[in-house]
Protein backbone atom coordinates (compact mmCIF):
# COMPACT_ATOMS: atom_id res chain seq x y z
CA UNK A 1 0.00 0.00 0.00
CA UNK A 2 2.97 2.34 0.76
CA UNK A 3 4.70 1.56 -2.20
CA UNK A 4 1.48 2.44 -4.22
CA UNK A 5 1.13 5.72 -2.81
CA UNK A 6 4.80 6.58 -3.15
CA UNK A 7 4.70 5.66 -6.62
CA UNK A 8 1.93 7.84 -7.30
CA UNK A 9 2.93 10.56 -5.06
CA UNK A 10 6.90 10.37 -7.23
CA UNK A 11 4.78 10.41 -10.74
CA UNK A 12 2.81 12.96 -9.95
CA UNK A 13 6.02 14.76 -8.48
CA UNK A 14 7.85 14.08 -11.82
CA UNK A 15 4.69 15.17 -13.99
CA UNK A 16 4.46 18.53 -12.08
CA UNK A 17 7.51 19.15 -11.98
CA UNK A 18 8.01 18.83 -16.41
CA UNK A 19 5.07 22.09 -16.54
CA UNK A 20 6.75 24.85 -17.98
CA UNK A 21 4.39 27.41 -15.91
CA UNK A 22 5.90 25.61 -12.99
CA UNK A 23 9.40 26.90 -13.88
CA UNK A 24 7.68 30.49 -15.27
CA UNK A 25 5.91 30.86 -12.07
CA UNK A 26 8.93 30.15 -10.41
CA UNK A 27 11.22 32.54 -12.03
CA UNK A 28 8.39 35.18 -11.59
CA UNK A 29 8.70 34.59 -8.01
CA UNK A 30 12.44 34.91 -7.56
CA UNK A 31 12.17 38.11 -9.99
CA UNK A 32 10.07 39.53 -7.62
CA UNK A 33 11.67 38.93 -4.53
CA UNK A 34 14.70 40.23 -6.56
CA UNK A 35 12.67 43.46 -7.69
CA UNK A 36 12.05 43.77 -4.11
CA UNK A 37 15.74 45.43 -3.77
CA UNK A 38 14.61 47.95 -6.23
CA UNK A 39 11.65 48.90 -4.50
CA UNK A 40 13.36 48.56 -1.14
CA UNK A 41 15.72 51.46 -2.36
CA UNK A 42 12.69 53.95 -2.61
CA UNK A 43 11.21 52.84 0.40
CA UNK A 44 12.96 55.57 2.86
CA UNK A 45 14.40 53.41 5.79
CA UNK A 46 12.53 50.38 5.05
CA UNK A 47 14.76 48.46 2.67
CA UNK A 48 14.85 45.12 4.41
CA UNK A 49 11.50 45.46 5.65
CA UNK A 50 10.19 45.41 1.92
CA UNK A 51 12.45 42.63 1.02
CA UNK A 52 11.26 40.78 3.34
CA UNK A 53 7.16 41.65 3.10
CA UNK A 54 7.57 41.61 -0.95
CA UNK A 55 9.36 37.77 -0.80
CA UNK A 56 7.27 35.82 1.24
CA UNK A 57 4.36 37.45 -0.24
CA UNK A 58 5.45 36.75 -3.68
CA UNK A 59 6.44 32.85 -2.38
CA UNK A 60 3.25 32.58 -0.91
CA UNK A 61 0.97 34.15 -3.75
CA UNK A 62 2.89 32.08 -6.22
CA UNK A 63 2.97 29.02 -4.66
CA UNK A 64 -0.72 29.50 -3.74
CA UNK A 65 -1.11 29.86 -7.63
CA UNK A 66 0.65 26.63 -8.56
CA UNK A 67 -0.59 24.81 -6.08
CA UNK A 68 -4.55 25.87 -7.46
CA UNK A 69 -3.08 25.17 -11.11
CA UNK A 70 -1.57 21.99 -10.71
CA UNK A 71 -4.11 20.98 -8.11
CA UNK A 72 -7.37 21.41 -9.86
CA UNK A 73 -5.78 19.18 -13.32
CA UNK A 74 -4.97 16.30 -11.02
CA UNK A 75 -8.17 14.03 -10.89
CA UNK A 76 -9.88 15.65 -13.82
CA UNK A 77 -6.98 15.83 -16.19
CA UNK A 78 -6.26 11.92 -15.47
CA UNK A 79 -9.91 11.29 -16.41
CA UNK A 80 -9.90 13.55 -19.37
CA UNK A 81 -6.86 11.62 -20.95
CA UNK A 82 -8.05 8.34 -19.77
CA UNK A 83 -5.35 7.53 -18.04
CA UNK A 84 -6.86 7.26 -14.52
CA UNK A 85 -8.45 3.96 -15.99
CA UNK A 86 -5.07 2.26 -16.75
CA UNK A 87 -3.99 2.93 -13.05
CA UNK A 88 -6.95 2.30 -11.52
CA UNK A 89 -7.43 -1.17 -13.55
CA UNK A 90 -4.48 -2.27 -11.70
CA UNK A 91 -3.99 -2.95 -8.07
CA UNK A 92 -4.32 0.29 -6.67
CA UNK A 93 -7.38 1.47 -4.64
CA UNK A 94 -8.81 5.04 -5.52
CA UNK A 95 -8.09 6.17 -2.17
CA UNK A 96 -4.32 5.66 -2.83
CA UNK A 97 -4.64 7.62 -6.12
CA UNK A 98 -5.93 10.64 -4.38
CA UNK A 99 -3.39 10.22 -1.41
CA UNK A 100 -0.43 9.77 -3.56
CA UNK A 101 -1.83 12.76 -5.80
CA UNK A 102 -1.65 14.95 -2.39
CA UNK A 103 1.60 13.88 -1.62
CA UNK A 104 3.44 14.23 -4.78
CA UNK A 105 1.82 18.06 -5.13
CA UNK A 106 2.77 18.55 -1.76
CA UNK A 107 6.13 17.54 -2.75
CA UNK A 108 6.52 19.75 -5.60
CA UNK A 109 5.16 22.68 -3.59
CA UNK A 110 7.85 22.36 -0.86
CA UNK A 111 10.67 21.68 -3.55
CA UNK A 112 9.02 25.30 -5.32
CA UNK A 113 9.03 26.98 -2.28
CA UNK A 114 13.00 25.96 -1.31
CA UNK A 115 14.09 27.71 -4.55
CA UNK A 116 11.92 30.81 -3.77
CA UNK A 117 13.33 30.90 -0.59
CA UNK A 118 16.74 31.10 -2.09
CA UNK A 119 15.98 33.92 -3.92
CA UNK A 120 14.48 35.45 -0.82
CA UNK A 121 17.68 34.88 1.34
CA UNK A 122 19.31 36.17 -1.69
CA UNK A 123 17.85 39.37 -1.92
CA UNK A 124 18.10 39.78 1.98
CA UNK A 125 21.94 38.97 1.77
CA UNK A 126 22.37 41.68 -1.08
CA UNK A 127 20.91 44.61 0.82
CA UNK A 128 21.56 43.42 4.12
CA UNK A 129 25.35 42.08 3.57
CA UNK A 130 24.95 39.78 6.58
CA UNK A 131 22.35 37.83 8.18
CA UNK A 132 21.43 37.84 11.92
CA UNK A 133 19.89 35.80 14.47
CA UNK A 134 16.79 37.12 13.58
CA UNK A 135 16.63 36.40 9.73
CA UNK A 136 16.11 32.65 11.09
CA UNK A 137 12.60 33.72 11.96
CA UNK A 138 11.72 33.88 8.22
CA UNK A 139 12.29 30.15 8.21
CA UNK A 140 9.44 30.10 10.31
CA UNK A 141 7.03 32.09 8.50
CA UNK A 142 8.50 29.96 5.16
CA UNK A 143 7.25 26.79 7.02
CA UNK A 144 3.94 28.56 7.80
CA UNK A 145 3.69 28.90 3.96
CA UNK A 146 4.04 25.34 3.13
CA UNK A 147 1.73 24.13 5.94
CA UNK A 148 -0.89 26.83 4.36
CA UNK A 149 0.09 25.44 0.87
CA UNK A 150 -1.08 22.11 2.24
CA UNK A 151 -4.45 22.96 2.83
CA UNK A 152 -4.81 24.54 -0.16
CA UNK A 153 -3.78 21.21 -1.95
CA UNK A 154 -5.76 19.31 -0.30
CA UNK A 155 -8.87 21.47 -1.40
CA UNK A 156 -7.81 21.97 -4.92
CA UNK A 157 -7.21 17.87 -4.67
CA UNK A 158 -11.39 17.72 -3.21
CA UNK A 159 -12.42 20.13 -5.42
CA UNK A 160 -10.72 18.06 -8.73
CA UNK A 161 -12.66 15.07 -7.40
CA UNK A 162 -15.70 16.11 -8.33
CA UNK A 163 -15.94 19.29 -10.42
CA UNK A 164 -14.09 20.75 -13.59
CA UNK A 165 -11.07 22.54 -13.30
CA UNK A 166 -12.34 25.80 -13.85
CA UNK A 167 -15.31 25.67 -11.07
CA UNK A 168 -12.23 23.92 -8.90
CA UNK A 169 -10.00 26.85 -9.53
CA UNK A 170 -12.61 29.25 -8.70
CA UNK A 171 -13.93 27.07 -5.67
CA UNK A 172 -10.47 27.09 -4.51
CA UNK A 173 -9.75 30.59 -4.55
CA UNK A 174 -12.63 31.77 -3.04
CA UNK A 175 -12.24 29.51 0.01
CA UNK A 176 -8.54 31.08 0.60
CA UNK A 177 -10.48 34.47 0.33
CA UNK A 178 -12.92 33.20 2.71
CA UNK A 179 -10.06 31.77 4.97
CA UNK A 180 -8.36 34.78 5.31
CA UNK A 181 -11.58 36.07 6.63
CA UNK A 182 -12.11 33.29 9.10
CA UNK A 183 -11.43 35.70 11.89
CA UNK A 184 -14.23 38.08 11.16
CA UNK A 185 -16.33 35.66 10.31
CA UNK A 186 -15.80 34.10 13.48
CA UNK A 187 -16.74 37.95 15.22
CA UNK A 188 -19.50 38.16 13.25
CA UNK A 189 -21.33 35.33 14.96
CA UNK A 190 -20.40 35.85 18.09
CA UNK A 191 -22.13 39.54 16.82
CA UNK A 192 -25.06 36.87 15.76
CA UNK A 193 -28.20 35.22 17.40
CA UNK A 194 -30.28 32.45 17.35
CA UNK A 195 -29.83 30.00 14.33
CA UNK A 196 -27.89 32.69 12.56
CA UNK A 197 -25.24 32.68 14.91
CA UNK A 198 -24.87 28.62 14.76
CA UNK A 199 -24.55 29.02 11.12
CA UNK A 200 -22.14 31.76 10.98
CA UNK A 201 -20.02 29.92 13.95
CA UNK A 202 -20.53 26.30 11.74
CA UNK A 203 -19.33 27.92 8.98
CA UNK A 204 -16.27 29.65 10.70
CA UNK A 205 -14.98 26.16 11.84
CA UNK A 206 -15.19 24.83 8.76
CA UNK A 207 -13.58 27.16 6.27
CA UNK A 208 -9.48 27.17 7.02
CA UNK A 209 -8.59 29.93 9.07
CA UNK A 210 -5.52 31.11 7.22
CA UNK A 211 -4.60 34.38 9.56
CA UNK A 212 -2.71 32.41 12.25
CA UNK A 213 -0.46 31.08 9.35
CA UNK A 214 0.27 34.29 7.99
CA UNK A 215 3.48 35.72 10.35
CA UNK A 216 5.44 37.58 7.19
CA UNK A 217 4.28 41.26 9.22
CA UNK A 218 6.00 40.08 12.34
CA UNK A 219 9.11 38.15 11.32
CA UNK A 220 9.65 41.24 9.27
CA UNK A 221 10.17 43.17 12.26
CA UNK A 222 12.06 40.90 14.16
CA UNK A 223 9.38 39.74 16.46
CA UNK A 224 9.64 36.26 17.68
CA UNK A 225 6.80 33.79 16.83
CA UNK A 226 5.46 31.03 19.65
CA UNK A 227 6.73 27.70 20.00
CA UNK A 228 2.88 26.62 21.02
CA UNK A 229 1.62 28.83 17.90
CA UNK A 230 3.95 26.41 15.67
CA UNK A 231 2.78 23.44 17.39
CA UNK A 232 -0.65 24.49 16.81
CA UNK A 233 -0.47 25.49 13.03
CA UNK A 234 1.47 22.50 12.24
CA UNK A 235 -1.29 20.31 13.90
CA UNK A 236 -4.07 22.57 12.40
CA UNK A 237 -2.63 22.10 8.91
CA UNK A 238 -2.30 18.05 9.05
CA UNK A 239 -5.63 17.47 10.68
CA UNK A 240 -7.97 20.26 7.84
CA UNK A 241 -5.67 18.36 5.33
CA UNK A 242 -6.47 15.29 6.45
CA UNK A 243 -9.92 16.45 6.80
CA UNK A 244 -10.24 17.85 3.27
CA UNK A 245 -8.41 14.71 1.84
CA UNK A 246 -10.67 12.16 3.23
CA UNK A 247 -13.64 14.52 2.09
CA UNK A 248 -12.04 14.10 -1.37
CA UNK A 249 -11.21 9.98 -1.07
CA UNK A 250 -15.26 9.98 0.04
CA UNK A 251 -16.09 11.19 -2.98
CA UNK A 252 -14.02 9.80 -5.56
CA UNK A 253 -14.75 6.48 -3.79
CA UNK A 254 -18.52 7.00 -4.85
CA UNK A 255 -18.42 8.79 -8.06
CA UNK A 256 -18.94 6.81 -11.35
CA UNK A 257 -16.57 6.83 -13.57
CA UNK A 258 -17.96 5.24 -16.21
CA UNK B 1 9.50 33.54 -46.88
CA UNK B 2 10.55 36.91 -48.57
CA UNK B 3 6.94 37.77 -47.85
CA UNK B 4 6.76 37.33 -44.46
CA UNK B 5 10.21 38.96 -43.86
CA UNK B 6 8.94 41.93 -45.24
CA UNK B 7 5.59 41.80 -42.97
CA UNK B 8 8.16 41.36 -39.47
CA UNK B 9 10.22 44.30 -40.57
CA UNK B 10 6.98 46.37 -41.31
CA UNK B 11 5.52 45.15 -37.91
CA UNK B 12 8.37 45.98 -35.72
CA UNK B 13 8.92 49.37 -37.42
CA UNK B 14 4.89 49.84 -36.17
CA UNK B 15 6.08 48.62 -32.85
CA UNK B 16 8.74 50.80 -32.70
CA UNK B 17 7.12 53.68 -34.00
CA UNK B 18 3.97 53.28 -31.55
CA UNK B 19 5.86 52.74 -28.89
CA UNK B 20 7.57 56.29 -29.18
CA UNK B 21 4.81 57.81 -30.48
CA UNK B 22 2.42 56.84 -27.40
CA UNK B 23 5.86 57.66 -24.59
CA UNK B 24 5.65 61.02 -26.39
CA UNK B 25 1.99 61.48 -26.21
CA UNK B 26 2.11 60.46 -22.33
CA UNK B 27 4.93 62.93 -21.46
CA UNK B 28 3.05 65.74 -23.33
CA UNK B 29 -0.29 64.65 -21.33
CA UNK B 30 2.10 64.84 -18.19
CA UNK B 31 2.93 68.76 -18.87
CA UNK B 32 -0.75 69.40 -19.92
CA UNK B 33 -1.67 68.16 -16.37
CA UNK B 34 1.27 68.69 -14.05
CA UNK B 35 -1.21 68.32 -10.88
CA UNK B 36 -3.01 65.27 -12.21
CA UNK B 37 -5.85 63.92 -10.09
CA UNK B 38 -4.23 60.76 -8.95
CA UNK B 39 -1.73 62.87 -6.81
CA UNK B 40 -5.04 64.20 -3.91
CA UNK B 41 -6.61 61.15 -4.68
CA UNK B 42 -7.42 58.24 -1.72
CA UNK B 43 -9.44 55.69 -3.35
CA UNK B 44 -9.93 53.51 -0.45
CA UNK B 45 -9.30 56.34 3.13
CA UNK B 46 -10.55 53.53 5.63
CA UNK B 47 -7.50 51.56 7.00
CA UNK B 48 -9.95 48.58 8.32
CA UNK B 49 -10.98 47.62 5.07
CA UNK B 50 -7.56 47.74 3.46
CA UNK B 51 -6.61 45.85 6.27
CA UNK B 52 -9.46 42.81 4.89
CA UNK B 53 -8.59 43.25 1.30
CA UNK B 54 -4.82 42.76 1.70
CA UNK B 55 -5.71 39.25 2.77
CA UNK B 56 -3.35 38.86 5.43
CA UNK B 57 -0.37 40.46 2.76
CA UNK B 58 -1.22 43.56 5.00
CA UNK B 59 2.85 44.15 5.85
CA UNK B 60 3.48 44.58 2.21
CA UNK B 61 0.38 46.79 2.18
CA UNK B 62 1.95 49.10 4.51
CA UNK B 63 5.05 49.34 3.26
CA UNK B 64 4.06 50.65 -0.51
CA UNK B 65 1.35 53.36 1.41
CA UNK B 66 4.51 54.34 3.56
CA UNK B 67 6.42 54.70 0.18
CA UNK B 68 3.23 56.76 -1.34
CA UNK B 69 3.24 59.11 1.91
CA UNK B 70 7.21 60.03 1.85
CA UNK B 71 6.79 60.31 -1.96
CA UNK B 72 3.49 62.53 -1.41
CA UNK B 73 5.01 64.93 0.57
CA UNK B 74 8.74 65.19 -0.88
CA UNK B 75 6.77 65.70 -4.49
CA UNK B 76 4.38 68.16 -3.14
CA UNK B 77 7.42 69.94 -0.36
CA UNK B 78 9.31 70.10 -3.66
CA UNK B 79 6.63 71.90 -5.81
CA UNK B 80 6.36 74.28 -2.87
CA UNK B 81 2.66 73.24 -2.52
CA UNK B 82 0.94 74.60 0.53
CA UNK B 83 -1.37 71.83 1.50
CA UNK B 84 -0.62 68.26 2.19
CA UNK B 85 -4.19 66.93 2.81
CA UNK B 86 -3.46 63.58 2.09
CA UNK B 87 -0.59 62.86 4.61
CA UNK B 88 -2.16 62.21 7.66
CA UNK B 89 -4.84 59.63 5.80
CA UNK B 90 -1.56 58.06 4.29
CA UNK B 91 0.54 57.62 7.82
CA UNK B 92 -2.65 56.35 9.72
CA UNK B 93 -3.29 54.14 6.64
CA UNK B 94 0.01 52.99 6.96
CA UNK B 95 0.46 52.46 10.80
CA UNK B 96 -2.90 50.75 11.23
CA UNK B 97 -1.82 48.29 8.32
CA UNK B 98 1.93 47.88 10.23
CA UNK B 99 1.34 49.01 13.87
CA UNK B 100 5.28 48.57 14.34
CA UNK B 101 6.51 51.17 11.62
CA UNK B 102 7.74 53.02 13.81
CA UNK B 103 9.75 55.25 11.07
CA UNK B 104 6.04 56.35 10.11
CA UNK B 105 5.31 57.56 13.18
CA UNK B 106 8.33 59.89 13.17
CA UNK B 107 7.88 61.27 10.17
CA UNK B 108 3.85 62.04 11.28
CA UNK B 109 5.42 63.89 14.38
CA UNK B 110 7.95 65.96 12.10
CA UNK B 111 5.39 66.56 9.19
CA UNK B 112 1.95 66.29 10.32
CA UNK B 113 2.27 68.80 12.67
CA UNK B 114 3.85 71.80 11.72
CA UNK B 115 1.95 74.15 10.03
CA UNK B 116 1.75 75.04 5.90
CA UNK B 117 4.32 74.94 3.92
CA UNK B 118 6.34 73.09 6.19
CA UNK B 119 3.83 70.53 7.17
CA UNK B 120 0.32 69.46 7.30
CA UNK B 121 -1.16 72.21 10.11
CA UNK B 122 -2.77 68.63 11.97
CA UNK B 123 -1.50 68.60 15.08
CA UNK B 124 -4.10 67.14 16.90
CA UNK B 125 -3.81 63.96 14.14
CA UNK B 126 -0.24 63.84 14.71
CA UNK B 127 -0.78 63.89 18.66
CA UNK B 128 -3.18 60.86 17.88
CA UNK B 129 -0.43 58.93 15.59
CA UNK B 130 1.59 59.04 18.36
CA UNK B 131 -0.70 57.92 20.70
CA UNK B 132 -1.20 54.87 18.35
CA UNK B 133 2.47 54.45 18.15
CA UNK B 134 3.33 54.56 21.41
CA UNK B 135 0.25 52.16 22.30
CA UNK B 136 1.30 49.72 19.94
CA UNK B 137 5.23 50.16 20.53
CA UNK B 138 5.17 51.15 24.39
CA UNK B 139 8.90 50.16 24.69
CA UNK B 140 10.23 52.28 22.41
CA UNK B 141 11.50 55.59 23.72
CA UNK B 142 11.45 57.39 20.37
CA UNK B 143 7.53 57.74 20.33
CA UNK B 144 7.83 59.73 23.27
CA UNK B 145 10.40 62.10 22.14
CA UNK B 146 8.46 62.43 19.18
CA UNK B 147 4.92 62.83 21.17
CA UNK B 148 6.67 65.61 23.20
CA UNK B 149 8.66 67.07 20.01
CA UNK B 150 4.93 68.27 18.68
CA UNK B 151 3.23 69.47 22.22
CA UNK B 152 6.82 71.71 22.16
CA UNK B 153 7.30 72.70 19.05
CA UNK B 154 3.82 72.96 17.30
CA UNK B 155 1.34 73.57 20.38
CA UNK B 156 4.09 75.27 22.49
CA UNK B 157 2.43 73.01 25.01
CA UNK B 158 5.58 72.80 27.77
CA UNK B 159 3.62 70.91 30.45
CA UNK B 160 2.39 68.09 28.21
CA UNK B 161 6.13 67.80 26.31
CA UNK B 162 7.41 67.53 29.97
CA UNK B 163 4.80 64.57 30.67
CA UNK B 164 5.60 62.78 27.34
CA UNK B 165 9.51 63.52 27.67
CA UNK B 166 9.00 61.74 31.41
CA UNK B 167 6.97 59.18 30.37
CA UNK B 168 9.62 58.26 27.63
CA UNK B 169 12.09 58.27 30.60
CA UNK B 170 10.32 55.31 32.25
CA UNK B 171 11.03 52.87 29.18
CA UNK B 172 13.47 50.24 29.93
CA UNK B 173 16.53 51.80 27.61
CA UNK B 174 15.69 54.85 26.98
CA UNK B 175 17.98 57.50 25.74
CA UNK B 176 19.01 59.57 28.79
CA UNK B 177 18.43 62.94 27.24
CA UNK B 178 14.85 62.16 27.67
CA UNK B 179 15.12 62.53 31.60
CA UNK B 180 17.08 66.08 31.11
CA UNK B 181 14.39 67.03 28.53
CA UNK B 182 11.52 66.18 31.25
CA UNK B 183 13.29 68.81 33.79
CA UNK B 184 14.33 71.23 30.89
CA UNK B 185 10.54 71.68 29.71
CA UNK B 186 9.76 73.09 33.31
CA UNK B 187 12.73 75.55 33.36
CA UNK B 188 13.55 76.96 30.69
CA UNK B 189 10.83 75.48 28.00
CA UNK B 190 10.99 78.71 25.32
CA UNK B 191 14.79 79.25 24.75
CA UNK B 192 17.07 78.59 22.50
CA UNK B 193 19.38 76.42 24.00
CA UNK B 194 16.41 73.73 24.36
CA UNK B 195 15.22 73.78 21.13
CA UNK B 196 18.52 73.60 19.88
CA UNK B 197 19.34 70.19 21.89
CA UNK B 198 15.63 69.23 20.30
CA UNK B 199 16.58 69.54 16.56
CA UNK B 200 19.80 68.13 17.91
CA UNK B 201 18.33 65.09 19.33
CA UNK B 202 15.96 64.63 15.98
CA UNK B 203 18.73 64.94 13.65
CA UNK B 204 21.00 62.43 15.36
CA UNK B 205 18.30 59.59 16.03
CA UNK B 206 16.98 59.56 12.54
CA UNK B 207 17.71 58.27 9.81
CA UNK B 208 15.29 59.47 7.36
CA UNK B 209 17.08 62.39 5.08
CA UNK B 210 13.77 64.47 4.62
CA UNK B 211 13.56 64.41 8.62
CA UNK B 212 17.17 65.20 8.81
CA UNK B 213 17.08 67.81 6.32
CA UNK B 214 14.25 69.51 8.14
CA UNK B 215 16.33 68.96 11.88
CA UNK B 216 18.99 70.93 9.68
CA UNK B 217 17.00 73.31 8.11
CA UNK B 218 15.47 74.48 11.88
CA UNK B 219 19.35 74.32 13.62
CA UNK B 220 20.11 76.52 11.25
CA UNK B 221 17.26 78.85 11.70
CA UNK B 222 17.69 78.94 15.57
CA UNK B 223 21.82 79.92 14.81
CA UNK B 224 20.12 82.84 13.06
CA UNK B 225 17.02 84.17 15.40
CA UNK B 226 20.09 83.86 18.28
CA UNK B 227 22.70 86.08 16.34
CA UNK B 228 19.80 88.62 15.27
CA UNK B 229 18.91 88.84 18.77
CA UNK B 230 22.14 89.56 19.91
CA UNK B 231 23.00 91.82 17.22
CA UNK B 232 19.75 93.65 17.79
CA UNK B 233 20.69 94.07 21.68
CA UNK B 234 23.55 95.70 20.37
CA UNK B 235 22.32 97.84 18.48
CA UNK B 236 20.25 98.86 21.04
CA UNK B 237 22.84 98.95 23.82
CA UNK B 238 24.63 101.30 20.66
CA UNK B 239 22.11 103.79 20.44
CA UNK B 240 22.12 104.30 24.88
CA UNK B 241 25.95 105.02 24.55
CA UNK B 242 25.74 107.53 21.86
CA UNK B 243 22.56 108.33 20.88
CA UNK B 244 22.73 107.54 17.04
CA UNK B 245 22.42 104.28 15.22
CA UNK B 246 25.77 102.55 14.27
CA UNK B 247 26.40 103.84 10.32
CA UNK B 248 26.97 100.11 9.82
CA UNK B 249 27.58 96.34 10.56
CA UNK B 250 31.43 97.60 10.79
CA UNK B 251 30.92 100.17 13.10
CA UNK B 252 28.58 97.98 15.20
CA UNK B 253 31.16 95.22 15.54
CA UNK B 254 34.09 97.65 16.36
CA UNK B 255 32.06 98.79 19.02
CA UNK B 256 31.33 95.38 20.74
CA UNK B 257 34.70 95.11 20.60
CA UNK B 258 33.99 91.58 17.96
CA UNK B 259 36.76 90.33 15.51
CA UNK B 260 34.71 90.91 12.69
CA UNK B 261 31.53 91.82 11.52
CA UNK B 262 29.26 88.54 12.10
CA UNK B 263 28.37 85.82 9.75
CA UNK B 264 25.27 83.56 9.15
CA UNK B 265 25.66 79.91 9.24
CA UNK B 266 26.02 80.18 5.43
CA UNK B 267 28.85 82.97 5.91
CA UNK B 268 27.55 85.77 4.81
CA UNK B 269 27.41 88.60 6.58
CA UNK B 270 24.62 89.79 8.75
CA UNK B 271 23.45 93.71 6.95
CA UNK B 272 22.58 96.24 8.85
CA UNK B 273 19.55 98.61 7.78
CA UNK B 274 19.52 102.16 7.76
CA UNK B 275 16.51 101.87 10.50
CA UNK B 276 18.95 100.00 12.69
CA UNK B 277 17.51 96.76 11.83
CA UNK B 278 19.65 93.40 11.61
CA UNK B 279 18.66 91.41 8.77
CA UNK B 280 20.24 88.18 6.90
CA UNK B 281 21.89 88.94 3.44
CA UNK B 282 19.12 85.49 1.68
CA UNK B 283 16.61 85.29 3.32
CA UNK B 284 15.38 82.25 1.75
CA UNK B 285 18.19 80.43 3.10
CA UNK B 286 16.67 80.18 6.56
CA UNK B 287 12.80 79.14 5.93
CA UNK B 288 12.31 78.44 9.38
CA UNK B 289 14.01 81.82 10.53
CA UNK B 290 11.74 84.60 13.02
CA UNK B 291 14.11 87.15 13.12
CA UNK B 292 16.70 89.43 10.82
CA UNK B 293 13.78 89.13 7.91
CA UNK B 294 13.07 91.96 5.73
CA UNK B 295 9.70 93.31 6.95
CA UNK B 296 6.50 91.23 4.89
CA UNK B 297 8.90 88.64 4.05
CA UNK B 298 7.23 85.09 3.32
CA UNK B 299 9.38 82.06 3.28
CA UNK B 300 9.42 79.80 0.84
CA UNK B 301 9.52 75.94 2.35
CA UNK B 302 13.04 74.86 0.61
CA UNK B 303 15.62 71.91 1.89
CA UNK B 304 19.32 72.65 2.02
CA UNK B 305 22.28 69.69 1.73
CA UNK B 306 23.28 68.54 4.62
CA UNK B 307 26.70 69.03 4.13
CA UNK B 308 26.61 72.91 4.23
Amino acid sequence: MRARVAHIASNTFREAVRDRVLYNLIAFAVLLSGAAILVGQISIDIEKLVVINLGLTAVSLFGLVIAIFIGIGLVSKEIEKRTLYTVLSRPVRRWEFIVGKFFGLAGTLVVNTFFMAIGVFAALFYVSHKFVRADALILVALYFIVLEFLIICSLALLFSSFSSPLLSAVFAFSLFVIGSFAEDLRGFAGMAHGFTRWLATGAAYLVPNFSAFNVIGSVAHEQPVAAQLIWHNTLYALFYAAMVLSGAVLIFEHRNLK
Amino acid sequence: MKQRRTTSVIASACLLLSLVASVALLRHTDQLRPQSTLDEVLYVSSPKALKRASLGYDGLLADIYWTRAVQYFGFRHHNQATSFNLLAPLLEITTQLDPHLVVAYEFGANFVAPAPPNGAGQPDRAIRLMEFGIQNNHDNWKLYYDLGFVYYMTLHDYKKASEAFDRGSRVPNAHPFLRLLAAQMAEHAGDFNTARMMWSATYQNNQDQLIRQNAMEHLRALRVDEDVMNLQQAVTRFGERTGRLPASAAELANAEGLPGIPLDPDRHPYKLTPEGRVEVRVPDDFPFATRGLPPGYKPQPKFHSQER
